[in-house]
Formats: C-alpha cells, structure tokens, sequence
C-alpha cells in the first residue's frame, strides 16, 4: 500500500475525531471518546511513520500530493512586471522538514493524547477537550504538510483558534477565558504582519508554492540584501514572533498556562509554538537572500533566550517556570535560524518536544498528585512518593539542561557552536546563549529541587492524598524519557565521531553554498566551546543544589539583598503592565469612546429622528383636529345657518304649497302674457 | 244671443274665487268645495267656446271633466275621513306633520 499515495489521511484523521466529538461527543460515554479521539490520532501517527519509511526511497526528492486548485486566480503583473499566474491549490508536500515535524506531531501529539485520559479523565467537557485537541492536530497536521504558504496559513490559523479554545477551557474562569482572549489577540497581530509578507511574497514571485518560491529564490533572480524579500522575510518573522512566543509578542504564552497541563504540553511546548521555527526553515532560500533579517531573527532570538530564562529563575508556580523555559528555548531555536544553521534549529525542535512535552505532563503528574496544588513553595520532598514521576522529571531536566549524551546536549550544543562559527554568527551571540544555558540549568534544577527533594512544604492535607499516576499517565512520561535520553543520537556531530545523519537528512531543504563552504572548521574550537557549555550547565546545576538542598536559606536571602531587581524578575519585567498601558487600556479607552459616540450621537441621531416624527405626528394631528376638521365643521354649520331661512318654507301646510303653486303659474302666465 | 265673454267672465269669477277659497279657507271640506267650483268654472269654460266654435269638443271634454270631478270628490273625501281618523280634525292649520 502507498502510504504517501493517502497522506491526506494523516490530517484528516483527527479532523475526523473532531468532527465526530463536536457532534456527537456529548451523547458518548468517556471511553468512547477516549477510543476515538486517541485511536484516531494513533493511526495518523501510524501512517505518518509509513509515509516517513516511503519518502526515504525517494532519496531526497520532495514528495508533492495535490488534492485539488483551490483558488485559481488567474494571470496578473508582478512587480517588477513580468507576467505569473497565481494558483493556489490544496496539496501537501512532504520532504526532509515537513517529515520531521509530522512524526513530532503525531507521534509527541498521540502520546500526550493518551495521558490526556487519564489526567481529564475526571474533569467534566471530556468530548469537547479531545474534540478540540483533535481539532488542533489537524490544523497543525494542515500546517506542516501544506505546499503552500497559503494553506500553510489555513493551519496557522487553525491552531491559533484551537489554542484559544483549549486555554479557555475551563472558560467559568475569568482568568483562564481572559488569558484565551490575550492569547488569541496577541497572535493575530503577528498574523497581520504574516499575511502582509504572503501578500508581497504573491506579487514579488507570482506564486505561494513553496518549491516555486524557493527556486524562483535560488535562481539568482534577487541580489542578496534585496529590499523587498528582506522586507518579505521580516514580515513573516513577525508572523513567527506571535505564533512562537518571542519579543516582542511572547507575554500571552506564560498566561496560556491557565489550561489543561497536557493543553501546556502539546501545543505550548512541542508543537504550535515551533510553528514559526517550521515556517522560518522552510522560507530559508528566502532568508538567506536578506543577511538583514537573518541578524534580526538572531537578535530577537537570542534576546529572547536570555529575557526569559532571567524571568524563569524567580518564578513560584511550576507551570510558569516552564512556559517561560519554552519561550527561552524557542529564542534558542531561533537563534539558531538566524545564524543560517536552519538544520540545528529544526534538531532542537525535536529534541525539545521530547523533554519539553515530558517537563510538561510530569508536573501535570505532580499536579494531579498534589490534587491542583502548583505552587512551588508549597511542594518538596515528592520524590519518594510519586517516583516514576520524579524519575522521568529528572531525565527531562537533564535533557534540557544540557547533561551530555541526553538529547538536549546534542541540540544544544550545536547551536551554540553555530552561533559562534556560522558566517552568519557572531561571538555575542554564542556569548548570550553561553549565559542562558547556565540559567537553564540553574531555574531546571531549581525546579526539580524544590518539587522532588528537599523539606516537604506540602500542606497537611494535601500530603494525606498524594499518589502515583496512573498507567496511562506514567507509560507516555516513560516513552518520553526515553525520547529525551536517545533522540540526540540521531545528530550525533562529527567532532565526536558521529557523522550527524540529521542534519545530513535536512540538506536537500537548506543547502546553502555558504554555509556548505565553512564546513571545514576547527575541531578543536568546537570541542572547547561544547565543554565550556557543559561547565556552565554544571556551574548552574551546583548553585541550585546548594541554594536549594544544601542551604535553602540562602535564596531569601538572595532575594531580599537583590530586592528591586528580584522583584523585577518575579514581575516579568512589567511588560504585561507596560503594553496594559501602551496599548491595551488604549483599546479599551478607543472603545469606550465608540461607544459613548455611538450612545450620544448614533442613538441620539435615532432618538433625535423618533422625537421628530413625534413632534411632526402632533403638528399633523392639530393641522387635522383645526384645520381639515374644521373646514369640514364650517361647511356644515354654513350649511345649518343658510337652512334657517330656507327652512321656513316648508309649514306642513297644503294651503301654502297650493298658494307656492297658484303664484308659480301666475308668474308662468305673466311672462307669456308680457312676451307675447 | 248672450255674448260668449260674459260666459268667460263668469268662469273667472268662480274660478278666483274657488282658488281663493282653496288658499284661504280652514276647514277641508270647504276646500274641496271650492276645488269643485274650480272644475265647475272650468266646465262653463269649455261650454263657451263649444258654442262660439260650433264644435261638440268642448261638451264632451266637459263630460269629461265632470266625470273627474265626481270620482275626485270622492277620492277627497276618503282622504278626509282617513285624516280625521287620526287627527281628529278637519282644520287645515292643523295638519302641519311636515312643518319643519
């Protein structure tokens, strides 16, 4: 069987669990659902597995399926005046990336579907939790397997949608359906800035089809620096920024924690959010043409890396910590875009939606043990009780940290020796993320520390409760722990002896001449750097250990002779209360006014015109009451006024008529009498 | 031989004076009276001027006359008995229903 033949089959499968809870859900009991909407995504996983095993014979070639035209729109004038037609179609394309970020969906995405049934299993919208997760798998499915930036885009939007639904889950919350809103909105506006590039990208290369766009990119049509793909890719960075939570758009994915945990894990740390890392690497050809936006995608990246790893060191809730973990990873892979080693970046990708979904669902699994309680200070010494939680934790933090021989090390590492010997990177680059894999290290293990270890701090009732997950909770950590340990191997580099099959398997999608041209470097260089980031990982690990474990008196202490700038940090830098200021109650102000406008002088304007047709319905009624009445009035009182001498004709006596009758022929007689 | 504008004379005669009792008179019965003489003036009439024209048409269109003035009569007077039998009356002032 072709697989690849049906690899519409890979979305379409969820799509069709959603639309079978959306529908019906709420009639089905929860292990119908559960068998649905979990065994569906199993075969999506399945068949995406066999489409992967059938692309490699293809040995590199791009795999293109196409359903059908979708907007054939016909010929028109580019910008520079050749002539294109435009023809956007229903298709998927499967190559080297798309491949990569299908397994990570379906396979990350089956996984945390599975421990999804047992963490919602007693929570009440049960349907309309995996219907909207189905949903989403199918938009993020739509996404990474369109041929085009267009339907690219129908996905794009479809998780941002699906993202709003999910964080608002529990929407009799104001605080959770609030954070949906900030989340949803905040997304749209770099959805603004990414469709403004898909518009100029149609008029600039006449087509959205990503293997057009890039040999059209390729084929030394543009200078490198040209302003307009420059202008292009900046535009479509923006698009990223929103999507994946970097500066200046990330505030809403701290806020997203309002969700379901497993919510958290699928589609704020494995898959939507490396939507705008996927749609980077696949416009490479395009930002390789403008150095300009590359440095931007760096700058932000790395900024965005160091931003918030420096909030994540003081927050108190177990959530935060990793959702600000995730924006710190997503500016890594970014970073690593933007040095053009678009290869790493797509490997930290995979290798962070292993650790990242684990991090994830193993507090999810401290959360359902400590019965909803999330708050740091109030955990401690879990370890003992809820093991296989704590175990797979550690592998995660480890993974993340960067410890070596785990996934995290591989993929981090080299990033970090691309920052630095790209012909894209610069030495402050590698110097920023040198600096944020320490603090990973530090706020991880904190982390950790806190949760599993130490004094327990739990409260009293609470620790009467505590309690292993369930099978169907703890076999998805388990197979995430081993994603974590081995799936680095893949990209083993070739400064230790391995010859790097992953990046080798992405070639085809980035190759890039000059990057290819510095392939020959110093091994010595980099074996030093990859030690160094091992040092400071280790330097971040043992101050936790001795603020937290060995004297964990010491952090208050910290805190308090740090005072402004701990409480700087704790606060997320004002920014939330910054842009509240700048442009949130600027909104609200713009909308009170409409509205007080539209009180005024739109209903006043309405009412005005109902008090005029009533003043012009009483003029008209006295006009009838006066003057129609009343000459119809004096018509009739002429009349009676002229009847009374008229009246007086009629006596009822015969005589006079006889008399009336005698004088008319006497007249009659006189007249002939006279005339003749 | 009489001259015929003394016949004429006469039917005036009676004629201003039926006309003015019918006008004048009160009680019903007088004015049909009257009303007779009226016809009768106008049988004296017609009589005159058969013999002034030598022709028979004047006899019998009073024949005529007469006939109607016979079948009138009795016409009235039925109207008279009607009238009295709800008015009581025989005075014309006072039969006035239709006064305004």
């Amino acid at each position: 069987m072709r697989f690849l033949d049906l690899i519409w089959l890979v979305p379409l499968l969820p799509a069709l669990g959603a639309f079978i809870q959306l529908l019906w859900g709420r009639k089905l009991s929860n292990r119908a659902v559960s068998l649905v909407s979990v065994g569906l995504p199993g075969l999506s996983f399945a068949w995406a597995v066999g489409c992967f095993l059938q692309l490699l014979h293809l040995q590199g070639a791009p795999f293109t399926k196409i359903l059908y035209t979708w907007l054939p729109a016909g010929a028109f004038h580019l910008a520079d005046g050749a002539l294109a037609q435009l023809n956007v179609e229903v298709g998927f394309q499967l190559d080297a990336l798309s491949a990569v970020m299908m397994l990570v969906v379906t396979g990350v995405g089956f996984l945390i579907h599975v421990y999804s049934i047992g963490y919602m299993g007693h929570e009440g919208g049960y349907y309309r939790f995996f219907g909207y997760m189905n949903l989403f798998m199918f938009s993020m499915l739509v996404l990474v397997l369109a041929d085009n930036y267009l339907m690219m885009f129908v996905g794009w939007e479809g998780v941002g949608l699906c993202s709003y639904l999910l964080i608002g889950f529990y929407f009799h919350r104001q605080s959770a359906s609030d954070a949906g809103k900030k989340a949803f909105i905040v997304n749209r506006v770099g959805d603004a800035g990414f469709l403004l590039g898909v518009m100029l990208m149609a008029v600039t290369f006449g087509s959205l089809n990503f293997l057009e766009v890039t040999e059209a990119a390729r084929s030394g049509r543009f200078a490198v620096g040209d302003g307009v793909v420059t202008a292009i890719c900046i535009l479509l960075f923006v698009g990223a920024t929103g999507k994946s939570a970097q500066i200046p758009l990330y505030t809403w994915l701290p806020d997203a924690m309002e969700g379901p945990t497993p919510v958290s894990a699928l589609i704020h740390a494995a898959t939507m959010v490396t939507a705008g890392v996927y749609m980077v690497g696949r416009s490479n050809a395009l930002f390789i043409l403008a150095p300009t936006a590359l440095a931007l995608v760096a700058g932000i990246g790395a900024a965005t890396a160091i931003w918030a790893a420096s909030i994540g060191l003081a927050q108190n809730d177990i959530k935060r910590v990793l959702a600000y973990s995730t924006v710190s990873q997503l500016g890594y892979m970014f970073l690593a875009c933007g040095v053009a080693a678009f290869g790493a970046g797509i490997f930290h990708l995979m290798t962070h939606a292993f650790f990242k979904a684990l991090l994830f669902l193993g507090s999810g699994s401290v959360i359902h043990a400590l019965a909803g309680e999330q708050d740091m200070r109030k955990m401690g010494a879990l370890g003992s009780k809820i093991p296989t939680t704590a175990k797979t934790m550690l592998v995660g933090t480890l993974a993340i940290s960067g410890a070596p021989l785990l996934s995290g090390f591989f993929s981090k590492d080299e990033i970090l020796w691309q920052a630095f010997a790209s012909p894209y990177g610069r030495g402050l680059l590698w110097f920023v993320a040198f600096v944020t894999a320490g603090l990973t290290a530090f706020y991880m293990f904190r982390l950790f520390f806190l949760t599993f270890e130490g004094r327990s701090r739990v409260s009293h009732e609470v620790e009467q409760h505590i309690h292993e997950s369930p099978r169907v909770m703890t076999v998805p950590l388990i197979v995430l722990a081993a994603g974590a340990a081995v799936a680095g191997f893949v990209g083993w580099p070739k400064v230790l002896g391995g010859s790097n099959h992953f990046e080798h398997f992405l070639e085809p999608v980035f190759e890039n001449p000059t990057m290819r041209a510095s392939a020959h470097h110093v091994w010595s260089l980099e074996f030093g750097l990859m030690l160094s980031s091992v040092l400071v990982a280790a330097a971040g690990f043992y101050v936790a250990y001795l603020w937290y474990i060995r004297r964990p008196e010491v952090p208050e202490r910290v805190a308090a002779a740090a005072g402004p700038a701990y409480r700087l940090i704790l606060n997320k830098y004002y920014v939330d209360e910054f842009y509240d200021a700048l442009f949130v109650n600027r909104a609200k102000n713009l909308g009170n006014a409409a509205a007080a406008f539209d009180l005024a002088v739109v209903d006043g304007g309405v009412n005005g015109t109902g008090w005029f047709t009533r003043l012009a319905a009483e003029i008209s009624r006295l006009w009838d009451l006066w003057v129609i009445d009343g000459l119809v009035n004096v018509t009739a009182f002429a009349v009676k006024v002229l009847s009374y001498p008229v009246r007086i004709v009629q006596t009822g006596l015969v005589q006079t008529y006889a008399l009336l009758i005698v004088l008319g022929v006497l007249i009659f007689m006189g007249y002939y009498l006279i005339h003749f | 031989m009489i001259p015929t504008h003394y016949y004429l004379f006469l039917g005036t005669a009676l004629f201003t004076i039926g006309v003015i009792g019918v006008l004048t008179r009160r009680n019903v019965i007088v004015i049909l009276m009257s009303i007779e003489l009226i016809l009768n003036a106008v049988n004296i009439n017609l009589v005159a001027f058969s013999r002034y024209f030598q022709s028979v048409d004047g006899q019998v269109f009073a024949i005529f006359v007469i006939t109607d003035a016979a079948a009138e009569a009795a016409v009235g007077l039925g109207l008279i008995i009607a009238l009295f039998r709800n008015k009581e009356t025989v005075n014309a002032d006072e039969i006035d229903l239709l006064k305004w």
